[in-house]
């Protein structure tokens, strides 16, 4: 059972921290009672989001040659053997991207890009293989995170991956993210003999 | 009441299998064009004015289909051309890509719920109800906390009970526009600036269920300490851009789209929806929940959504770091580019269109803004020499489309440059392209706000063409 005076401060409190007049004066006051407890084991098959500091990462142990069968059955046709992607797939790994973000042709590969390599465990283990989401188990998803690393350099062929190597480990692309400081422009708003526009040209 | 001869309704069948025939006559005639044979002309002619003045049109003569013969009403067959469209090239496969909402063909600020432009990352799931739930969790904060006090879980009935709120707000894709960073790519303005729409959606507060589960007074607190403030200015206090009072957002559709949201979003204005424009989800747009985030980034209002979970770091999604951070022209990126920046563009007339005529004309157009309202909208008809104030069509809401019109004159053999300029209500004025490349190169895909200019040619013609 709750206890519903500690619950009636809360609930108060939110509401007028949240500037929630409407439901603090909507006569029930407490909480509508809808809904069921959750229980830890219920939420283990769904907790699959990974944050930055990696609380929810699974733990395991794994090398890139572990990964390399399971890359080539279940990535490469999208991907490429070597990450460098078929078609329009996403790139994964490409020599050299690093050296191409602040160019006309931009390459974000995992290795040129990606911030946080607990974001590829996480993706792999969420929405891959594409036609085949949700499949793969977690040594599976550490197999072939492990192997996309090292098709990025970051992990040697035989070197071990494990649960803190994989939280620990700094992408080289990390300290070159930067906060939104929008607005960045500056319209004045002129309203007539305004200054000349001019055909903008096409940049290839 | 007498029933339908079946002589009569042989009739109705015949009259409409000629009129078919007659419309697809008439349009390919329009499509091949050029010489047309004698006989067809007068066909043509015939198809014309068979119904007009003084002839009695067919469907004045006999009865029409009674009621519920459509359960589900669907648009006029002539209207079979306002469709949703996708551009084949953009990305590697239908099930991860994007649709766009023909804006040149609609009126007013609703978007049909038919037309309303999609986004998928791993398909459209189809969800039944029953067997579907919202799970509301969190976890600790650094002394072990628990964030919330009381995880939930909600069924779709559970949800509906809450107090219902109704509200009118535009969901748009950052990377709407963003195919013309570095020159035109685009014939109509459903490609242009199609990646947005508008309904009214009905649904539960975020605010209510965080409370309903429990979450913790002083976290609240600490989340709207960052409602106000700058992403730059939390960085130099050491403080990340919620200022460690996060919530994941994740779908349970095929990717599990997930994305980190800050919680004072939600406490403030996000909502779970189960309705757009007055009947359930499309399941194009989550049925049978999504999570509405007014004026953010269209894929952080999380589809098919199925949890919620406090936290006080961000989760690093793949759609938050590897897609959907802006790359500037020194290599560096900017990230959590949340808000949908203030925007317009004329819908009519638009490129690809038209003027057959001269004489008077009425421009109308679209603005928005993530910011809140429209302040006002300004058109030039000279490529940006001169503005004049557009009038705003009531309602203007926040976070809504806004129309606006003006008239104006044109005739045969005058070239004009239209554009619109978009000014929101905390003074921002939509930028010029040449601005937006100054400030940020041609790699950021997203969050291309640019006044667009529809180049209107001495024949009448619409196009594409880019000033600054």
């Amino acid at each position: 059972m709750f206890r519903w005076v500690e619950l009636l401060k809360k609930t108060l409190l939110v509401g007028a921290l949240m500037g929630l007049s409407g439901v603090a004066s909507a006569g029930d006051g407490l909480v509508f009672g809808y809904g069921t407890a959750i229980s830890p084991g219920e939420l283990a098959g769904w907790d699959i989001s990974i944050n930055q500091v990696g609380e929810e990462l699974p733990e395991g142990v794994t090398t890139p040659e572990e990964g390399e069968n399971l890359y080539l059955m279940r990535c490469a046709q999208c991907h490429g053997e070597f990450g460098e992607a078929v078609g329009r797939w996403p790139v994964l790994a490409s020599p050299g991207a690093e050296e191409t973000l602040a160019t006309l042709e931009p390459i974000k590969t995992v290795g040129s890009y990606w911030p946080y390599a607990t974001t590829l465990f996480s993706y792999i283990r969420r929405a891959m293989p594409f036609y085949e989401p949700q499949s793969l188990s977690a040594e599976e998803t550490y197999a072939i995170t492990a192997y996309v690393l090292h098709l990025n350099d970051l992990l040697e062929y035989d070197e071990e991956l494990n649960r803190e190597k994989l939280i620990s480990m700094e992408m080289p692309n990390q300290g070159n993210f930067i906060p939104d400081n929008r607005p960045d422009t500056q319209n004045a708003a002129c309203m007539s003999g305004c200054p000349e526009m001019k055909a903008l040209p096409v940049i290839r | 009441m007498k029933e339908i001869r079946p002589e009569v309704e042989q009739q109705i069948e015949q009259d409409y299998a000629e009129m078919m025939d007659r419309r697809k006559f008439f349009k390919r005639t329009l499509v091949t064009g050029g010489a047309l044979a004698a006989g067809a002309t007068s066909a043509l002619a015939e198809a014309q004015t068979a119904n007009l003045p003084p002839n009695i049109p067919r469907w004045s003569r006999y009865l029409g289909p009674g009621v519920t013969s459509r359960g589900y009403g669907q648009p006029s067959e002539f209207e079979a051309h306002v469709k949703r469209g996708n551009v084949s090239w953009l990305t590697a496969s239908p099930n991860s890509s994007i649709s766009f909402t023909p804006l040149q063909h609609l009126h007013g600020i609703i978007t049909p719920n038919g037309l309303h432009f999609e986004r998928h990352h791993g398909g459209m799931p189809s969800i039944s109800p029953e067997e579907h739930r919202l799970v509301i969790h969190g976890g600790q904060d650094e002394n072990g906390k628990d964030l919330l006090s009381r995880p939930l879980m909600f069924t779709m009935d559970d949800l509906q009970r809450f107090p219902s709120e109704s509200r009118i707000h535009f969901i748009e894709c950052p990377a709407n526009s963003g195919m013309e960073w570095k020159g035109v790519q685009m014939s109509s303005v459903q490609f242009t600036h199609g990646m947005i729409s508008c309904c009214e959606w009905t649904g539960v507060k975020v605010s209510t269920l965080l409370q309903e589960a429990g979450i913790d007074p002083e976290f609240v607190k600490q989340a709207l300490y960052a409602k106000d403030k700058t992403h730059q200015e939390l960085a130099d206090e050491g403080k990340d851009a919620a200022n460690g009072a996060w919530c994941l957002a994740e779908g349970a559709d095929a990717g599990a789209m997930d994305r980190s949201i800050p919680l004072w979003k939600l406490l403030d204005d996000a909502m779970i929806v189960y309705a757009q424009n007055g009947e359930a989800l499309r399941p194009e747009q989550g049925y049978p929940i999504r999570l509405l985030v007014p004026g953010f980034e269209g894929n952080m209002n999380i589809k098919w959504i199925r949890r919620l979970k406090l936290g006080i770091h961000p989760w690093r999604t793949r759609e938050e770091t590897s897609k959907y951070t802006d790359l500037l022209e020194d290599g560096q990126a900017r990230e959590f580019t949340w808000m949908q920046d203030t925007n317009s563009v004329i819908t009519s007339p638009s490129v690809g269109q038209k003027l057959e005529k001269p004489g008077r004309y009425e421009l109308r157009g679209l603005a928005w803004t993530g910011r809140g309202t429209i302040r006002r909208v300004d058109v030039s008809l000279d490529g940006g020499r001169n503005w004049t104030t557009a009038e705003l069509q009531s309602p203007v809401l926040s976070k809504c489309l806004t129309r606006f019109r003006m008239p104006f004159d044109w005739s045969p053999g005058q070239t004009m440059m239209l554009q619109s300029r978009a000014m929101d209500e905390t003074g921002f004025v939509q930028p010029t392209l040449a601005q937006l490349r100054d400030a940020r190169g041609v790699n950021s895909i997203y969050h291309k706000n640019a006044i667009y200019t529809w180049k209107l040619d001495e024949k009448g013609d619409l196009h594409n063409v880019q000033m600054g």
